[in-house]
C-alpha cells in the first residue's frame, strides 16, 4: 500500500491543488509540495529495508486477461530513482513557485502538470509489470508534451512540444513492441520473471529485434544520437520544466530502462557495440555543439545530451563497475545540472534574455548566484573535491579498462578525454561568460532585477549536495548506489572504494589534461566561434517540420480522395464494402436450398407481389414525393399483413399502428419540404446506385432464402417451456419482452425516450421560414379540419382508449402488451389532433408528455429494482392468481407494472414527437413548445 | 413460400438502398423506411415461416419462434423513433441550410 501511495500521492496532490487552492498561489504551492513530501517520507521509511537488500513488492489485479497487473516493486534501483524524482520534484516545485510569481494561473497549471509527471515517472521506476511500465512511459510523453508546450500561444513552444511527442512517442511504440516480444517469449509480463530469464531471451532468435526495439525506446527518451535533436527544441518549455524533465528525470528514463534491463539484454557483443557506439557519438556531439551555443539553455541542453551519452557509454560497456559509475554520474548530473538550469531561469527573469553574447559581467548584480553557479559549473567540469570529479574520474578509469581490444582499446579513452576537455570548455564558458567577460550589452532589462531570495533556496540546496557528495561520497550515496547497482545487475558487485578516488593515478592525469585543454580551448573561443559559424548549419527543426508537413499533406490528400464531404459517396462506399465483405462470405455456400418448405397460397403471393410492386413504384416515382409516401404507406400495410399471415399477431398490431404514426409524421414534414425532388443525378450515377442496390438486394435475398430453408435450431424452446411457469404468461412474445429480456426492453424504451427528447430539442426554436405556397400545394386541402372527421373523431376516442386498455391488460396472455397498447392509444389521440387541431386538442387533454416519459421510465426501472428488495435478480417478475368476486380468476404480475411503464413511455414519446412537429405547422407559426 | 419471402425481402432492401443513395433528404427518409421493412422481415424470417401457430401457449402444439418476434417488435418501435428523428433532422437542415440536399447546399453532385 505504501508503494501505491508513493506513486499516486503526487497526482492526488494535483487534484487537491485544483480543488482547494483556487487562485491563491502560496496555498496552491504548499498543497502541491505537501503530497510529494508525504511520498518522500513513505519512500524513506522503506529505505532501511532496501539498504538491507530487500525487495518490496505490491500486487493488485487490473486486467488479468491482458496480463496487465497493477504491481509495483521497490528495490535499490527503483529507490535511487524514486528519491531522485521526488526530491528534485520538490525543489523544482519550490523554484517554480518563485519563477511563476505574479502568475497564479500559470503556477497552478505548472504545479498540477508537474505532479502528474512525477506520478508518471515514479510509476516507470516502480513498475513490476512491463505493460504497466509502458502505460506510465506513455504518460510521461504526454505530460511532457503539455509541459513543453506550456506557453501554447507561442509557435516555437508548440513545435518543440510536437517534435518531442513524435520522437518520444514513436520510441514508446517501439518499446511497446519490444516489451510484447519479451512477454511472448517468457510468457509473463512480470519483471521478476523477465529478469530471471535473461539467458532465454539472449539465446532467442528474436534477441536482436528486441534489443533494437528496446534501445529505440530508451534512446529516443534519453535524447541519444541521432535522436538528440528534440532536446534543444524542448527548451521552449519554462525553465523549471527544463530543470526537472530535461536534466533530472525524464531524459533519465531511458537510462533507467537500460539499467533495469541490464540482466536481460546486456552482456552480449551486440549490446556492447550498439549501446557504447551510440553513447560515444552522443557524448562527443553534445559536448562539441554545447561549446558553441550562445543561448544558456541551449548550451545546457547540449551538455545534458553529452552527459547522457556518457552514462549510456558506461552502461554500454556492460561491465559491472561501468554500471555503478553510470548510476553515480546520473545522480551527480542531476545535482549539478538542475541548479544550472535554475540559474538560467533566474538570469532570464532578471535580464530578459538568455543570449550569452549580451549577458556578461553579472557578478556585480548577483554575486551569490555567481558563487553557486561557479561551484556547479566546476562540478560539471570535473574539478576535484566535487561530485562530478569523482564520477568523471571513475569514467576515465572505466574507459581504460574497457572490454574493447585493438584500435578501440585506446581510441575509447582518448575520445573520452577529448569529451572531457570539451565539457571543461563549456563549463568554463557558462560560468565566465555569464558572470564576467566584460560588461552587459544591450540587455532588454537593465540594470538586472535582483532575484527573489526564495528562488535561490533550491539552487543552494543542490549546490551543497554537490559539495557533500564530492567530499564524503562513502557516507552519503555509497550504500544506496551499491544496492541500486546490485538490483540492476542481479549479481554480486566488485569491490571498490569511492573514498580512494581523490588519489593521483592515470585517470587523474586524464582529468588534469582535460582541465588544461578545456581552459586553453576557452581562451581561444573567439577564433573557434568564427570557424564554427562558417560550418554548414543543420537546422533539425526545419528539417523535421518539413518532414512532418510532407507527411501531413500526403495523409490529407489520401483522406480527401476517400472522404470528400459527399454523403452519397459515403453511402455508396458503405454499401459496397458490406457487399464485398458479406458477398465473399456467401461464396462459401455450396447449396442454396436446405429442404424446409412451406406451401404457397395465392392470397399470400398476391400480397407479396403488391408489396414489391408498391416498393418498386415508390422508387420509380420518388420525385413525386407525396405519391411516393403513399406507396410507402402501402408497403407498411402489406408488411403488416405478412406478419399476420406468418403467425406474428403482436408484430402485425405494432406495425399497423406504427405505420399510421410514421406516415402522419412524414406527411407533416412534407408540407414544409419541396413537393418534388429535382432530377440531378447523372445516368451514370443512377446506374451505379442501381447496380449496388440490386446486388445488395440479391445478396440479402439469397441469404434469407438459405437460412429459411434450413432446419431451425433455436434457443426459443426455453422460452416456450418456461413462459407460463416462470413468467406467468402464455403470450411468449410479451413474456420475453417484459420478463426474460426485460433489461433489453428497458434499454429500448430509453432509446425511444431519447429520440423523442431529441425531436423535442430540435423542433424547439425551429423557425420554419418557407411554407408551401397554395399554388404548389395543390395536394393539400384548404379546409384544415374537415367537419365529418371532427364529428367521427370524438366518439372514436373513448372506444379506442378502451381497446388500448383491453390490449394492454390481456397482453401477458394474448397478443398485445405495453408497446402495442401505447401505440393504439397514441393513434387515437393523434386522430383528435387531426380532427380538431392542436389548440382544440390541447384545451381538452393533458400535455405533460415529458413527465409522462420520465414517469414511465422510472416505473419500469422501479419495478426492476423492486425485485432486488425481495432478493431476486434485477427485473425478476412475480405473479399469482386471485379469485375476485364478479371478475373471476385474475392474475396479477409485477410484469404488468413494468409493461405499464413501457405503455407510458410509448404514449409520451410518440405524442411528444407528433405534437411538437404539429406545433411547427400551426398557421400562425410555431407556438410555445409542447410537452 | 420461402422463395417468395426471400424475394420480397430482397426487393425491399434494394429499393431502400437505391433511395438512400439519392441526393435529397426526403427520398432518403423513405428509403430508410423501406430498408427497415426489409430488415425487419429478414430478422423475422430467421425464425422460419410458420403458418397459423402464434407463439401463444395453449392454442396448438407447435408455435412460431417467439424470439425473433420479440426482437422485431422493439425494432419496429425504435425504427419509428428513428424515422421521426431523421424527419425532424431533415426539416431542421432544410430550414437552416436553405436546401434539402443531403450535403447541405451543393446541387452539383456529379463534380464530386
Amino acid at each position: 500500500m505504501a508503494l501505491l501511495l508513493i506513486v499516486l500521492l503526487p497526482v492526488l496532490g494535483a487534484l487537491f491543488t485544483g480543488a482547494f487552492a483556487g487562485n491563491n498561489a502560496r496555498l496552491n504551492s504548499l498543497i502541491a509540495m505537501l503530497a510529494p513530501l508525504v511520498s518522500l517520507a513513505l519512500a524513506l521509511s522503506l529505505l532501511p529495508a532496501i539498504l538491507q537488500g530487500e525487495l518490496v513488492l505490491a500486487h493488485w489485479q487490473w486486467l488479468p486477461r491482458l496480463d496487465l497487473a497493477l504491481s509495483l516493486r521497490m528495490d535499490g534501483l527503483a529507490m535511487l530513482f524514486a528519491l531522485l524524482i521526488i526530491a528534485m520534484g520538490l525543489l523544482v516545485l519550490l523554484y517554480g513557485h518563485f519563477y511563476f510569481s505574479g502568475k497564479p494561473k500559470d503556477n497552478q497549471r505548472f504545479n498540477g502538470l508537474l505532479l502528474l509527471f512525477m506520478t508518471a515517472m515514479l510509476g516507470i521506476v516502480t513498475s513490476e509489470n512491463l505493460l504497466l511500465m509502458l502505460v506510465f512511459w506513455e504518460m510521461t510523453s504526454l505530460v511532457s508534451f503539455l509541459l513543453i508546450g506550456f506557453k501554447a500561444d507561442q509557435r516555437a513552444a508548440r513545435r518543440g512540444a510536437r517534435m518531442t511527442l513524435v520522437i518520444t512517442g514513436g520510441g514508446g511504440l517501439a518499446l511497446l513492441a519490444g516489451m510484447v516480444l519479451i512477454g511472448q517469449i517468457i510468457g509473463s509480463y512480470q519483471l521478476s520473471d523477465v529478469l530471471a530469464s535473461g539467458d532465454q531471451i539472449r539465446q532467442h532468435s528474436h534477441y536482436p529485434l528486441i534489443l533494437l526495439l528496446v534501445l529505440l525506446g530508451a534512446m529516443t527518451k534519453s535524447a541519444q544520437f541521432p535522436f538528440h535533436f528534440w532536446l534543444p527544441h524542448a527548451m521552449t518549455a519554462p525553465t523549471p520544466v527544463s530543470a526537472y524533465l530535461h536534466s533530472a528525470t525524464m531524459v533519465k528514463a531511458g537510462i533507467f530502462l537500460l539499467a533495469r534491463f541490464h540482466p536481460v539484454l546486456a552482456e552480449t557483443d551486440l549490446w556492447l557495440y550498439s549501446v557504447s557506439t551510440v553513447g560515444m557519438a552522443t557524448l562527443l556531439t553534445g559536448a562539441f555543439v554545447a561549446m558553441f551555443k550562445h543561448d544558456i539553455k541551449g548550451l545546457l541542453a547540449y551538455s545534458t545530451i553529452s552527459h547522457l551519452g556518457l552514462i549510456t557509454l558506461l552502461l554500454g560497456m556492460g561491465t559491472r563497475m561501468g554500471l555503478i559509475v553510470g548510476l553515480f554520474h546520473l545522480l551527480n548530473h542531476a545535482m549539478f545540472k538542475a541548479p544550472l538550469f535554475m540559474m538560467a531561469g533566474i538570469v532570464e527573469k532578471a535580464t530578459g534574455s538568455r543570449d550569452m553574447q549580451l549577458i556578461n559581467g553579472l557578478w556585480r548584480y548577483m554575486p551569490y548566484l555567481m558563487v553557486l553557479t561557479g561551484i556547479c559549473a566546476a562540478a560539471m567540469a570535473g574539478l576535484p573535491l566535487l561530485n562530478g570529479f569523482l564520477s568523471k574520474k571513475m569514467f576515465f578509469a572505466e574507459t581504460l579498462q574497457s572490454p574493447f581490444t585493438g584500435v578501440l582499446g585506446w581510441l575509447t579513452p582518448t575520445l573520452a578525454a577529448v569529451a572531457g576537455l570539451l565539457s571543461v570548455a563549456y563549463s568554463v564558458r557558462i560560468f565566465h561568460n555569464v558572470f564576467f567577460n566584460g560588461l552587459p550589452r544591450d540587455l532588454p532589462v537593465f540594470p538586472p532585477r535582483p532575484p527573489a531570495r526564495g528562488i535561490l533556496i533550491p539552487v543552494t540546496v543542490l549546490t551543497l549536495a554537490c559539495i557533500v557528495v564530492g567530499l564524503v561520497p562513502q557516507y552519503v550515496v555509497h550504500t544506496l548506489l551499491q544496492q541500486a547497482a546490485h538490483a540492476a545487475l542481479g549479481a554480486p558487485l566488485p569491490a571498490y572504494n569511492l573514498g580512494l578516488l581523490h588519489r593521483f593515478n592515470l585517470p587523474f592525469l586524464m582529468s588534469a589534461l582535460a582541465l588544461t585543454g578545456g581552459l586553453v580551448m576557452y581562451l581561444y573561443r573567439r577564433q573557434l566561434f568564427a570557424i564554427y559559424d562558417r560550418m554548414p548549419e543543420v537546422d533539425a527543426k526545419e528539417n523535421f517540420e518539413w518532414l512532418m508537413l510532407r507527411a501531413g499533406n500526403f495523409a490529407e490528400r489520401q483522406v480527401h480522395r476517400l472522404e470528400n464531404g459527399s454523403l452519397q459517396r459515403y453511402g455508396a462506399l458503405l454499401v459496397a464494402t458490406c457487399l464485398v465483405l458479406a458477398g465473399s462470405a456467401l461464396t462459401g455456400l455450396t447449396t442454396w436450398g436446405g429442404g424446409v418448405t412451406t406451401p404457397a397460397d395465392p392470397v399470400t403471393v398476391l400480397a407479396a407481389v403488391i408489396l414489391m410492386a408498391a416498393a418498386v413504384a415508390a422508387v420509380v416515382i420518388h420525385r413525386q414525393r407525396l405519391l411516393a409516401l403513399l406507396l410507402i404507406g402501402t408497403c407498411g400495410l402489406f408488411v403488416t399483413l405478412l406478419f399476420a399471415r406468418f403467425s406474428a399477431p403482436d408484430l402485425a398490431l405494432t406495425q399497423l399502428s406504427v405505420e399510421v404514426m410514421a406516415v402522419i409524421i412524414m406527411m407533416l414534414a412534407l408540407s414544409f419540404l419541396p413537393q418534388t425532388s429535382p432530377r440531378e443525378s447523372s445516368s451514370l450515377r443512377r446506374l451505379r446506385d442501381l447496380i449496388l442496390a440490386v446486388a445488395t438486394g440479391s445478396g440479402v435475398a439469397v441469404l434469407a432464402y438459405t437460412v429459411m430453408t434450413r432446419p431451425a435450431q433455436s434457443i426459443s424452446g426455453f422460452f416456450l417451456d418456461n413462459s407460463l411457469t416462470g413468467g406467468g404468461g402464455s403470450n411468449v412474445v410479451n413474456v420475453i419482452l417484459v420478463d426474460f429480456r426485460g433489461f433489453d426492453t428497458l434499454g429500448e424504451i430509453t432509446v425511444l425516450a431519447i429520440a423523442a427528447m431529441a425531436v423535442f430539442a430540435l423542433t424547439r426554436n425551429l423557425q420554419l421560414k418557407e411554407r408551401v405556397t397554395r399554388e404548389s400545394g395543390s395536394y393539400w386541402a384548404s379546409e384544415p379540419h374537415p367537419v365529418i372527421l371532427r364529428m367521427i373523431a370524438r366518439p372514436v376516442l373513448p372506444v379506442a382508449l378502451m381497446v388500448a386498455g383491453y390490449i394492454f391488460l390481456r397482453g401477458h396472455n394474448l397478443p398485445g402488451g405495453g408497446f402495442i397498447a401505447g401505440l393504439v392509444a397514441s393513434v387515437a389521440l393523434s386522430l383528435q389532433y387531426m380532427a380538431g387541431g392542436l389548440v382544440w386538442a390541447h384545451q381538452r387533454m393533458l400535455t405533460a408528455f415529458r413527465p409522462l416519459i420520465g414517469a414511465g421510465l422510472l416505473l419500469a426501472l422501479a419495478t426492476g429494482l423492486g425485485s432486488l428488495a425481495f432478493g431476486a435478480p434485477f427485473l425478476s417478475s412475480w405473479f399469482n392468481h386471485y379469485h375476485l368476486p364478479l371478475l373471476g380468476e385474475v392474475e396479477l404480475a409485477t410484469a404488468l407494472l413494468f409493461d405499464l411503464g413501457v405503455f407510458m413511455t410509448v404514449v409520451g414519446a410518440t405524442l411528444l414527437i407528433l405534437a411538437n412537429l404539429g406545433n411547427l405547422m400551426t398557421l400562425d407559426g410555431p407556438g410555445k413548445e409542447i410537452g | 413460400m420461402e422463395l417468395l419471402m426471400a424475394i420480397t425481402i430482397g426487393v425491399l432492401t434494394a429499393c431502400g438502398i437505391y433511395l438512400i443513395l439519392r441526393a435529397r433528404t426526403f427520398p432518403v427518409v423513405l428509403g430508410l423506411t423501406l430498408l427497415s421493412h426489409g430488415v425487419n422481415l429478414f430478422l423475422f424470417s430467421m425464425g422460419r415461416l410458420t403458418l397459423a401457430a402464434p407463439a401463444v401457449l395453449g392454442d396448438s402444439s407447435h408455435h412460431a419462434d417467439p424470439l425473433p418476434q420479440a426482437l422485431v417488435l422493439t425494432a419496429i418501435v425504435i425504427g419509428f423513433a428513428m424515422t421521426a428523428f431523421v424527419v425532424v433532422l431533415a426539416l431542421r437542415a432544410a430550414v437552416e441550410l436553405r436546401s434539402d440536399h443531403v450535403d447541405g447546399a451543393d446541387p452539383d453532385e456529379d463534380l464530386r
